[in-house]
């Protein structure tokens, strides 16, 4: 028997262990719709294996998350962090784009729709003219947009990303988080971000959860700004 | 010339040639189209750790006297499990783990061989031979090809969602586990099934040359796959030709083509770049 939720997604006394070892401890916070957030936490604070969590690539230890009803956990887009595989990996840019296409259709071949989407997704993210290129060919910042476009493909309304600007440059960088927030702000997509950027964090952000083995903070930007947690974290940054 | 062509078709005609040609062409195919994924998977090694594991199973096959396919297939299937879920969990070192099971292999191969007496079926397992087949060996290798075309075919998608990004192929509702160990287990009786043409020592090569070959020019995932099986097809027809007219061993004749193959795709690479970028 499922749980319901008035929220987009809802986390209930989560926890979650990795061989025994618990890295987070009873986690409570909910995702709205058209919610901007941001994990923000040092290294090994949990937020990496959160998010496998909510796409149910790891099983709760403890307690539950519980989507609403009309979306599940299929129907997050995500964009996971680049391996090294792919450094190397033959595949053009429309292959990689549509592969986000799949979903549950047993079908051998591309049906026109899921053509067209990813056509769609690639003009949006402006890479429409490099779709027969090779992703191993292109630069750090065109790959990051074809992944991404592929996470549109399999987004409902939901995309999670797991530090999306990790090794980009600056000018890549901010004209990623400008496609981000045009996505939240225009589409009214709802964007969950893990993020080492603690500044980006702050400008794009609506709402923070604040992670540290257990949630530290959970609620609105603004009110996190003037929170204790806020305060000790950007000391040690030196902010 | 023509002379050359005279002596292949005189050999053509021959029935253990032909056997040779069908089986060596069909699993150097198979073994390319898997190699596709478990080179881009970082999984050579599985190739090489079961080729040696299937030379323990026949040799132990043949000490005990059974017949060597119906005995070693169902080992090399269990070793091709065991072994993708070792190179998948890196705490035991998957690479090291691979490699002390795939030598451990070869050296119980090798004392069933002394046990049983030196026979020539052995070494022909090791390097390959092109009459040590029989029509059961012919007619299971079209079935194998049959059935590993037909999966690539429907499964196409999913293949590459599996093997580009696991993580995010999982994340769309994939079960990549039933894909991995399917792959695993092709690969397994893939390697048992070709090991008697081509040598316990060298089918690895098939799984991997191909691949790597067709990715020094080809940029798409479909790209590397179709030109896999045919620089696949071509080599070990080439191969097996080479092997009749030259009298030389199938399986080393087959990798040495391969290799050539490599070569030649490598220099057409090299300038297909230069191109673009000038």
């Amino acid at each position: 028997m499922k749980n319901k939720t008035t929220h987009l997604i809802e986390c209930k006394n989560v926890s979650l262990s990795y061989d025994g070892n618990c890295v987070l401890e009873n986690a409570n916070f909910y995702v709205d719709r058209g919610d901007y957030l941001c994990i923000v936490g040092e290294n090994g604070s949990g937020k990496s294996t959160l998010v496998k969590a909510l796409l149910s690539l790891k099983k709760v230890s403890q307690g539950e998350i519980i989507f609403a009803s009309d979306v599940g956990c299929k129907k997050i887009g995500y964009l996971p962090q680049r391996t090294n595989v792919q450094k190397d990996f033959p595949a053009t840019v429309r292959e990689v784009v549509l592969s986000g296409c799949l979903g549950t259709s047993l079908s051998p071949i591309w049906s026109l729709s899921d053509k067209l989407k990813a056509d769609r997704n690639m003009e949006r993210l402006g890479i429409g003219d490099i779709a027969g290129r090779c992703f191993r060919d292109l630069s750090g910042g065109q790959q990051q947009r074809a992944l991404l476009a592929r996470a549109l493909c399999a987004a409902g309304s939901i995309l999670l990303l797991d530090e999306p600007t990790a090794g980009l440059d600056p000018i890549v960088t901010k004209e990623m988080y400008r496609i981000l927030e045009e996505l939240n702000r225009e589409e009214g997509m709802t964007i969950i971000m893990v993020s080492h950027d603690f500044d980006a964090a702050m400008r794009y952000a609506t709402k923070i959860l604040h992670l540290e083995r257990s949630v530290k903070f959970f609620g609105a930007r603004d009110e996190y700004m003037e929170s204790d947690v806020f305060g000790r974290w950007g000391n040690d940054r030196g902010l | 010339m023509i002379e050359v062509f005279e002596t292949l078709a005189e050999y053509f005609s021959l029935k253990y040639v032909i056997s040779a040609l069908i089986v060596g062409v069909l699993i150097s195919v198979c073994s390319s189209l898997l190699g596709v994924s478990l080179v881009l998977k970082r999984c050579s090694m599985i190739g090489d750790g079961l080729s040696h594991v299937a030379f323990g199973a026949l040799a132990l096959a043949s000490v005990l006297g059974f017949a060597p396919l119906a005995f070693s297939v169902p080992i090399v299937v269990i070793a091709a499990v065991i072994l993708l879920r070792i190179s998948e969990n890196a705490k035991i070192g998957g690479d090291a783990a691979i490699a002390m099971i795939s030598s451990a292999s070869l050296a119980l191969g090798v004392i069933f061989v002394s046990l049983s007496g030196m026979n020539t079926d052995i070494t022909s397992y090791m390097f390959g031979s092109l009459v040590a087949l029989e029509r059961g060996d012919v007619i299971i290798s079209v079935i194998l090809s049959v059935f590993i075309l037909v999966f690539y075919l429907l499964f196409f998608k999913r293949i590459f969602a599996v093997t580009f990004d696991e993580n995010f192929a999982r994340a769309t509702g994939i079960s990549t586990e039933i894909y991995k160990t399917a792959i695993a287990i092709i690969t397994a009786i893939t390697i048992a099934v070709g090991m008697r043409v081509i040598g316990a020592m060298l089918i690895s090569a098939l799984v991997i040359f191909p691949a790597l070959t067709s990715m020094r020019i080809f940029g798409s995932f479909r790209g590397v796959a179709i030109s896999s099986v045919i620089v696949a097809g071509v080599c070990a027809f080439v191969g097996i030709s080479a092997s009749c007219l030259f009298s030389l061993p199938a399986g080393a004749s087959i990798v040495v083509s391969n290799m050539a193959a490599f070569c030649v795709f490598s220099v057409i690479g090299f300038f297909k770049r230069r191109l673009n970028k000038g």
